[in-house]
């Protein structure tokens, strides 16, 4: 294991020591302090864990790497991750997972708002919380939240799924709740499985698209 | 008794018929192209050519230069090109992958760059284009990191000169298969593009995004931000303290694929003065010269292009002048040969060659701007790409002309002392002097130009 200090080194140099590994297997990051875009960008099956807090888009483009902050995160972790995984033990800021496209971020604190804003796949999963208009403009994806969810949820949603283990302060434009299928369970218990929490996957709600914004003025006939 | 036809410069035939229009269908128009309706802009100037007090260079025989280097603040590799002329931003979805080839081919055998658009890059826009900026819109649509580092600048688009301030529309029509598997919706809807960033909300944060994207890409390649021109002034200052290399402004006549008429017509400033606030501000932060300006809006001459970088940019950027010299507006497509008349189908779209600004239905008669197989076929790579580069050489001859003709031998040297106004308007804008006077409206009498 190699272990890189944040004291030691620039963000640039561990970054840059991160994209071009010999055959570093699994890096630790020591004395982060709050960091802003460590482990951006990696594209390697290895493995990094972050021992303290980390700023701004931790583990932003992320490919196939497995990155574990042991603390909370600024704004924007994992934002447009495409593959792996980024797992932070502590709360997320605001727009966590922005823009995903692929792999599995989880929260295991609360996330702040526009979590999982701009999905486009990929799954999020929340131990507690979430903002004020998460999943916004969401495409693709499933955002799983354990706790309560804040005002706008869902708002222009387009197919991202949303399940809400809690309460959900209100639902966004052209955001519905729809009955939970056999199917819906199923997906739920598989990735509070990844995720490693304890919830029963019975009790979620299923919020998603009502598909009223999917054309623009539908009465129009395209005659615009 | 005789009819008397009382003109109404209030409710002229245009506002009737808007208001007709949108009485019947409840709609408002969304068109492509720019701001149609006349502004000031870089015709209202002329150059003060060489005569007894400068030197002029002999016509197409001196050399001029025309280099020009972007992006030399922070990047390790800044994109060096022949000519200060770029393409700007044009989505896949928006053009088909043919005119995005075409694009390419002249872009690289002039020596300049292309740039992507919403939708990301498509490999026939990387193969055919040498040097390519490749954007970072808020919508994010197949943005990902493989194609970031194969970018050559990464462009973060805050505004466009259409909308500033809003996103994007690509109406259902041209959303096949491909282009929704790239933007990760399904087919057929309307499909909104952002206005807002998903991961970043304001110039402290914007900051903190520049520095992921350049360790993402290792400091290698320069960061451009775009703007549509609003507050220039202050948006040029906030683009510099978040570690622009290049900043794009991008005036009220740019172009656009699909936007609401309202917005082409009546947000944003023009292109004239948004260049003049762009270059005071960077001068004011003592960046002038260190953070490169680029300059679109209604470019479409070499005259255009002189003037641009007169008033201080360092290169310009050109969408609809490109899509002109691809067909858009003729009646016969550059189909490679068969050379139909294509007006029948303008009608269609209730148009003619020469008014069309349809971009946004998909049904481009020459085939632009379309996603239709059909229709696609009318424009032949080879052949756009042989009238793009003649355009743009065109520009270029025209533009070393006139900066020979100023007695300069690099077309950066044209300066603002090169240029006087015609209106009044121009001057004050411009930052210029009225021909014949050295009165530059706005001035106060304590600052040169002022009375
Ligand atoms: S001819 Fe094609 S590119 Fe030109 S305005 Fe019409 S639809 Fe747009």
């Amino acid at each position: 294991m190699t272990v890189l200090d944040l004291e030691q080194l620039s963000v640039r140099e561990i970054n840059y020591a991160l994209h071009h590994r010999d055959s570093m297997e699994s890096v630790t990051l020591v004395n982060p302090g709050g960091a802003h875009n460590l482990a951006v960008g990696l594209d390697w099956p290895g493995e990094v864990e972050i021992r303290g807090h980390a700023g701004y888009f931790v583990g932003g483009m992320n490919k196939q790497a497995t990155i574990t902050v042991h603390g909370s995160v600024a704004s924007s972790v994992a934002e447009n991750m495409m593959s792996g995984l980024v797992r932070v033990r502590g709360n997320a800021s605001q727009c966590a997972g922005a823009s995903m496209h692929g792999g599995l971020l989880v929260v295991e604190g609360d996330a702040a708002a526009r979590c999982g804003i701009s999905l486009k796949g990929g799954d999020v999963v929340v131990g507690g919380r979430v903002g004020h208009a998460s999943g916004f403009m969401a495409q693709a994806g499933r955002i799983v939240v354990c706790g309560d969810a804040g005002a706008s949820l869902g708002d222009s949603l387009y197919e991202a799924v949303i399940y809400v283990g809690g309460g959900i302060k209100s639902l966004g434009a052209d955001a519905q709740e729809e009955e939970m299928t056999e199917a819906d369970v199923v997906v739920v218990r598989a990735l509070l499985a990844k995720a490693g929490l304890a919830e029963d996957p019975a009790r979620f709600r299923r919020v998603a698209s009502a598909r009223t914004l999917y054309h623009w003025n539908a009465d129009a006939q395209q005659e615009y | 008794m005789a009819i008397r036809r009382e003109e109404n410069s209030l409710y002229g035939p245009d506002v009737l018929a808007y208001i007709q229009r949108a009485a019947e269908h409840g709609v408002y128009d969304i068109r492509g192209l720019g701001a149609k309706r006349r502004v000031p802009h870089f015709d209202d100037l002329v150059f003060l050519t060489a005569s007894m007090s400068r030197y002029p260079l002999e016509g197409y025989r001196e050399r001029c230069t025309t280099k020009t280097v972007l992006g030399t603040r922070h990047a390790k590799k800044p994109i060096e090109l022949a000519i200060p002329i770029t393409v700007a931003g044009m989505s896949f979805g928006a053009l088909s992958a043919r005119s995005k080839e075409a694009i390419g081919r002249a872009a690289t055998a002039v020596g300049t760059s292309t740039t992507t658009g919403d939708g990301g890059m498509t490999p026939e826009e990387r193969e055919s284009s040498k040097t390519l900026v490749y954007q970072c819109l808020p919508s994010r649509y197949g943005f990902n990191p493989d194609d970031l580092r194969k970018a050559d600048a990464i462009e973060v688009v805050v505004g466009q000169g259409a909308k500033p301030g809003g996103g994007g529309m690509l109406l259902g029509q041209k959303i096949t298969e491909r282009v929704a598997a790239m933007r990760t919706l399904p087919a057929g809807i309307d499909q909104r593009s952002a206005c807002r960033h998903p991961d970043w909300t304001g110039p402290d944060d914007l900051a903190i995004k520049i520095v992921e994207l350049r360790e993402i890409t290792d400091w290698q390649v320069p960061i451009y931000v775009k703007i549509g021109a609003s507050r220039v002034f202050n948006d040029v200052k906030l683009a510099v303290k978040s570690g622009a290399d290049v900043v794009v402004v991008d005036g009220m006549q740019g172009g656009t694929a699909a936007t609401q008429q309202v917005f082409i017509e009546h947000a944003g400033i023009p292109t004239l003065p948004a260049v003049r606030q762009a270059v005071e501000a960077l001068e004011e932060m003592g960046v002038y010269g260190e953070v490169q300006l680029v300059v679109s809006g209604g470019i479409r001459t070499g005259a255009d292009v002189a003037k641009a970088l007169a008033l201080g940019a360092d290169a310009v950027s050109i969408g609809q002048g490109v899509l002109m010299a691809l067909g858009c507006n003729a009646p016969r497509p550059l189909d490679g040969g068969t050379h139909e008349d294509v007006s029948a189908d303008y009608a269609k779209l209730g148009t003619e060659p020469g008014y069309c600004h349809h971009c946004q239905s998909g049904r481009c008669p020459v085939g632009v701007t379309t996603q239709d197989p059909s229709l696609e076929l009318r424009l032949e790579p080879t052949e756009g790409a042989r009238a793009l580069r003649n355009y743009l050489n065109v520009l270029t001859m025209e533009l070393t002309t006139l900066a020979r003709a100023c007695g300069k031998s690099n077309v950066h040297h044209l300066e603002r002392e090169d240029l006087v106004a015609l209106t009044v308007e121009a001057a004050a804008m411009a930052g210029v002097p009225l021909a014949g006077t050295s009165w530059i409206p706005g001035r106060r009498s304590s600052e040169p130009g002022g009375w």
